[in-house]
């Protein structure tokens, strides 16, 4: 009973599931296989006979799959995760990160489980990944625009990098708007008027 | 608050008269639901008003898989949900990964399928049979098969067909047409379930040379020229049951009020879709990114049964290819439930058992939409019929199904699931 679970992840997204993956090994699990395509995932399944699959929720491949354990003959049919619905909360932050699993019938939850907190957390760590890398980009660009702004004030208005600087401060505070908006608007007028 | 019938003068005028003013908020109904055509009668309920009316507000979100439009169902992400028609009685007997209980009080309406082959493919059969381009779906199969009888012969790989589900109305009508063909869908071509946006893809890559999927798929891989139509479901059988509305069994009875009139404000919106006048501005709400995201033309000529079948231009008109609410559209046939589950045992997805005949009958809820709609003229009376026995509505191999006799119908197939046979479905 206490073999080593194996574990299947099936993500498209090659980052995140080596992300999941190293999580699982720290953890201690050494049969872990990643997959991002669909091509060729059935007979994977078919050798690898995995224990656990953790699959991304927004992935139509889904129906691939139960399809496929629909056909097999195993007795061991992997049903989808938390199928007792006993443990509602870690269903809906499942849900709500993106993952969802296939467990082979009849395997302690015990066991299941932390698999499935850290698939779910990992998960949630790459979306706010995701989302200060955006962040940063966007700020990243804001910061340029508004040095093209200040370079066109203090050329076309003779002002100092701190002059020019305060006046688009000013501006946005007058209208209620982003600084990096107003930068932006700078910009396009000079672009437009050919300063 | 009580419900309050909304009378029989409202049922004849049809659309124009609101329910009960109600002064209470309006009740949050969450409906899981994938972007397909058949989803427009929940789609129109919630943007025209219809559920307003009603007092309900229609939650609607957007899913990818029936998988987890049944898993979310279950863990009560949504309330009720856009589903296909044989999930409800997979469920009932217990098969799938996750056969947690669901009623359906309500059909979505008729039509809708197509079956499309690869050019390539139906070129051949041109060929090989002489088809002109105007046969009809029973002639078509029939061409396949010779073309495949030539694929054996020359040790050629077999076709590969796309459908959506294990219990799919894609799946029983693609295997019927090719049996009623006299082809063995499990020994003459490999079955393989592609999410209905990838079919024009998976096509035209030479993954798949066919699929049975939901509008506006078809019509997407002719537009495309990657695809020719050989089929749609009226041609296979026309009143086939093919999406319903699903409930998870104890919501339906912790909220038998808003569920009576959650199906009045289907009913009024799928008397609307019916009418011809709206179907442009259904195709409009329909292309919505929000919802189908396809363009608005397909959509209008899916809605109106404009069909090209071919690329080089051959045309087909199908003023049924959807009904919404005529005939009976939204009645949920336990019959129909019955024929799902024989096809289930044709194929041996489920073994038949009395027990299991017992069950199936509780998957399809009659009762709940006659409760909620009254007596009508066009609402039968009785539960179950024998199918297949009316002039305009015969299968395509002119078989009528008997629910008091499912081993009998299923035993004069002569192309079934015997339970020995190869299987070559494993594989993708």
């Amino acid at each position: 009973m206490n073999a080593a679970l194996s574990i299947m992840i099936f993500d498209e997204n090659r980052i995140r599931a080596a992300i999941i993956e190293e999580g699982l090994r720290e953890a201690g699990h050494t049969h872990v296989v990643v997959l991002h395509d669909i091509v060729g995932l059935a007979r994977q399944i078919e050798i690898i006979g995995p224990d656990v699959i953790v699959i991304d929720i927004e992935t139509p491949n889904r129906d691939m799959l139960e399809h496929l354990f629909q056909l097999t003959r195993s007795v061991r049919k992997p049903i989808a995760m938390f199928v007792d619905r006993s443990d509602s909360l870690s269903i809906e932050a499942a849900v709500e990160a993106g993952v969802s699993a296939y467990v082979v019938d009849g395997l302690r939850k015990e066991r299941v489980k932390p698999i499935l907190d850290m698939a779910v957390s990992r998960f949630k760590a790459f979306s706010r990944l995701q989302q200060e890398l955006a962040d940063a980009k966007s700020a990243l660009e804001e910061r340029k625009i508004i040095d093209r702004a200040k370079g066109i004030l203090m050329k076309s208005r003779k002002l100092t990098e701190d002059e020019a600087y305060a006046l688009l401060r000013q501006t946005a505070m007058n209208e209620k708007k982003k600084l990096a908006d107003i930068a932006q608007s700078v910009v396009m007028a000079a672009a437009i008027l050919g300063s | 608050m009580s419900f309050i019938p909304t009378g029989i003068d409202q049922h004849k005028s049809g659309l124009t008269a609101p329910a009960t003013i109600r002064t209470e908020s309006a009740k949050l109904v969450r409906a899981g639901f994938i972007p397909l055509v058949d989803a427009a009668v929940l789609i129109a309920a919630s943007e025209f008003g219809f559920a307003a009316r009603e007092g309900i507000q229609i939650d609607l979100v957007k899913d990818v898989s029936w998988a987890n439009i049944r898993d979310r169902l279950a863990f009560r992400q949504f309330d009720i949900a856009h589903m296909l028609a044989p999930m409800p009685v997979a469920s009932a007997l217990g098969l799938g990964s996750n056969p947690s209980p669901a009623i359906a009080p309500f059909m979505l309406g008729r039509g809708g399928n197509a079956i499309t082959l690869s050019v390539e493919l139906y070129r051949r059969m041109q060929e090989k049979a002489g088809l002109a381009g105007h046969e009809d779906a029973l002639t078509n199969a029939k061409a396949l098969k010779l073309v495949i009888e030539e694929m054996r012969a020359k040790g050629e790989a077999l076709p590969v067909l796309g459908m959506t589900y294990p219990f799919s109305s894609h799946n029983y009508e693609l295997r019927y047409w090719l049996s009623a063909g006299g082809l063995h869908p499990e020994e003459d071509v490999k079955l393989v379930v592609v999410p209905p946006p990838m079919t024009s893809d998976a096509l035209s890559a030479g993954a798949i040379d066919g699929f049975c999927v939901g509008a506006p798929w078809n019509m997407v891989a002719v537009s495309r020229e990657v695809g020719r139509i050989v089929a749609v479901k009226e041609d296979i059988w026309p009143s086939s049951p093919e999406k319903v509305i699903g409930a998870r069994p104890e919501w339906a009875e912790q909220n038998p009020e808003t569920l009576s009139r959650l199906i009045v404000a289907l009913d009024r919106a799928a008397a609307w879709c019916d009418v011809s006048d709206n179907r442009r501005e259904l195709a409009q709400i329909l292309a919505e990114p929000r919802y189908l995201d396809v363009p608005f033309d397909i959509l209008h000529r899916v809605l109106v049964g404009q069909f090209t079948t071919d690329p080089n231009g051959t045309e087909r008109t199908v003023p049924e290819y959807f009904t919404f609410h005529r005939q009976g559209a939204n009645f949920p046939w336990i019959s129909q439930a019955q024929w799902i589950f024989s096809q289930m045992v044709r194929w041996g997805q489920v073994a038949y058992s009395l027990e299991a005949h017992r069950q199936v009958a509780s998957a399809f809820r009659p009762d709940l939409y006659r409760n909620a709609l009254g007596s009508r003229a066009d609402i039968p009376v009785t539960d179950v019929r024998i199918e297949g026995n009316a002039e305009d509505d015969v299968f395509i191999d002119g078989a009528t199904f008997d629910p008091e006799d499912i081993r009998g119908y299923v035993a004069s197939f002569p192309i079934r699931n015997t339970g020995s046979g190869t299987t070559n479905q494993s594989d993708v």
